[in-house]
């Protein structure tokens, strides 16, 4: 465990970048500093492998603070990743990744072949080891940048901005695979970010800072997104932190509706059951069960079914696996207002509608409230 | 035409001969430059107030003309090489500290963060990193004091056959016969010509991890502000 005791970092001009910062870094966990431009969130990170010393206060890496060990040594055992990554732009990619072990003495042939492995590991073809870094896009850069950090395998990964720079969809990507990595292999994860939804996506916990460098909260995200504590707090979750919090809500508590299913090679007969029930809408699927779209069942023709007149069904969210945010999402995309609920594979498990996804919503609200009442936090909204 | 490689024997070499002086009185200086240019690069990356004073000191030290030097040296080293080689070497240093300076600054913010972080101390960090990525920029700078230490050689002439090729300009007016100058000014923009294609090589081979087509070629302040020495060594010789 990391532990931050009442640390402040004033600068010779007086500017003060942390003030009297106290927090806990629990192990195996992502924990994420956030905030705006000035909170002091990266000189935060780069005090605990002493790139920056602080005025006043201490830090402990397991119970011992971090001047007891050579400097050099410390930051050996810290992955650090920069945002544009910061690679060599003299070495290959395979000694980029293998400087660490190098700089512990390995040997060079085992520092390549342990390069190897994490290449594999982050995702980055083998063929990319002999090239250069301009041979790279953004995201494979950054990419190197976190093989480069877990080279030497070190219990924790500090890591700052590291994916600002790329494009969204790059992000998201790096985003996931950072999360797979993290279920592998559990290190202590201290992760720099301006962007309160890469936080809440990413984090454990998530410390807010405000401009001063003063620890605004410190909770894990969804409790952030139920009780921010103060209108700071509230004003930087931005204003859809209601439909943000559905996230942390499985969709596993829906139930879904299988009557109202049709194939497209339904018989008049069956379309006609099906549409007795008391849904105003028949979901068609095709052979293997994937949906079509939608459409009343007086509209629907047995054996002349034209999939390209029904109504879309929006975004299918995956039952049990994603949250009610997406269930949601899904409901609102559909002129009909229902939901398609599918498996891994895509096929159809059931659908439902908005109504049932908002009795689901208050049910996860009142939930929550009970929960919070026990911890004695304040819910707003 | 055939009397063109037939010197004088006042010279003491044959053209070949005259050649090899020519490159070791013009390369040995820019070398020695190149030695002491690189830890006085290095105190100015590190100490920033060093600097503008250091860059007004070689700016000045080029401004002194070879002569003023010649007169104030001939009564240490006499009428040696080496009185022609200490300016050159001095002169290089003009080019030579910007170019180291500006190269090692160049490197990213966040390289050097990064390094940093991954536990490379100062020493380390400026073999294995500052210098590697410095490369481009040194080699520019070399080009430029290279050509220039080139064509300057020629001024040794007047402290007595010390000119290498340059004493063939002498010749020329002594014995009457053009064709020395001639070939004295071919044959110093050749050996330029080759030298700075040697040291674009050199680079080539140092810096795999540059992008190809795209390479910037780092130009210096002083490369643009004087005219191209390899092509008018005789010129830029009547002026100093």
């Amino acid at each position: 465990m990391i532990r931050i005791d009442s640390v402040t970092k004033r600068y010779p001009d007086g500017t003060v970048a942390v003030d009297r910062l106290s927090l806990e870094i629990p192990d195996r966990s992502i924990t994420v500093l956030v905030g705006p431009s000035g909170c002091g969130k990266t000189t935060t990170l780069r005090m605990i492998n002493r790139m920056v010393e602080p005025s006043e206060g201490r830090i402990l890496l397991d119970g011992a603070d971090i001047r007891e060990q050579p400097v050099n040594t410390l930051r050996r055992s810290m992955g650090y990743v920069i945002q544009n990554a910061g690679l060599f732009q003299h070495r290959t990619i395979l000694d980029n990744i293998a400087t660490v072990p190098r700089l512990l003495g390995w040997n060079r042939q085992r520092a390549r072949a342990r390069a190897a492995e994490l290449m594999e590991r982050v995702g980055l073809d083998s063929s990319l080891a002999k090239r250069y870094p301009y041979q790279l896009s953004g995201g494979q850069q950054q990419r190197v940048g976190v093989a480069r950090a877990l080279a030497a395998d070190p219990p924790v990964l500090l890591m700052d901005e590291p994916f600002s720079a790329v494009d969204p969809v790059v992000r998201k990507g790096l985003q996931e695979e950072l999360l797979r990595i993290q279920d592998e292999l559990g290190k202590t994860i201290v992760f720099v970010t301006h962007d309160i939804d890469e936080a809440i996506k990413l984090g454990t916990m998530v410390a807010v800072l405000r401009t001063g460098g003063r620890l605004a909260q410190y909770a894990p995200p969804a409790e952030l997104l139920t009780a921010p504590a103060d209108d700071f707090v509230e004003d930087f979750l931005g204003t859809d932190r209601g439909i943000r919090r559905l996230s942390f809500f499985a969709s596993s508590a829906l139930e879904l509706k299988t009557s109202p299913i049709v194939a497209v090679d339904s018989t008049a007969e069956q379309i006609a059951t099906r549409g007795a029930g008391d849904t105003p809408y028949l979901l068609v699927t095709d052979l293997d069960g994937r949906p079509l779209g939608w459409a009343e069942p007086g509209e629907l023709t047995a054996g002349e079914i034209d999939p390209g007149r029904l109504l879309p069904y929006g975004r299918p969210f995956e039952h049990g696996q994603e949250s009610l945010r997406a269930a949601l999402d899904g409901a609102v995309l559909s002129p009909t207002g229902w939901a398609v609920g599918v498996d891994g594979s895509g096929r159809v498990v059931g659908v439902v509608s908005q109504q049932t996804i908002g009795e689901a919503i208050r049910g996860a609200h009142a939930e929550g409230a009970a929960v919070a009442a026990g911890t004695e936090a304040e819910v707003s909204g | 035409m055939n009397r063109f490689f037939d010197l004088p024997s006042d010279l003491q070499h044959s053209w070949f001969g005259l050649i090899g002086l020519h490159l070791r009185e013009a390369l040995l200086p820019v070398l020695a430059g190149l030695v002491v240019a690189l830890p006085v690069a290095q105190l100015c990356v590190r100490f920033r107030w060093l600097y503008p004073p250091v860059l007004g000191l070689t700016t000045v030290l080029y401004a002194i003309p070879s002569l003023a030097f010649f007169v104030v040296l001939i009564d240490y080293t006499g009428q040696t090489e080496l009185t022609v080689m200490i300016p050159l070497a001095v002169y290089s240093l003009v080019v030579l500290v910007p170019a180291i300076v500006d190269g090692v600054r160049s490197v990213p913010q966040e390289t050097l963060a990064a390094a940093t972080a991954m536990g490379f101390g100062p020493v380390r960090r400026y073999f294995q990193v500052q210098l590697p990525i410095a490369v481009p920029a040194i080699v520019a700078g070399l080009r430029v004091a290279t050509v220039s230490s080139i064509s300057l050689v020629s001024v040794g002439m007047l402290i007595g056959n010390q000119g290498a090729l340059g004493n063939l300009l002498n010749d020329a007016n002594i014995y009457h016969r053009p064709e020395l100058a001639v070939n004295s000014v071919v044959t110093t923009a050749a050996l330029a010509i080759l030298a700075d294609a040697a040291l674009v090589l050199v680079r080539l081979v140092l810096t795999p991890w540059m992008p190809r087509g795209t390479r910037r070629v780092r130009r210096t302040r002083t490369a643009t502000a004087r005219p191209e020495p390899a092509a008018q060594p005789v010129l830029e010789d009547a002026v100093r």
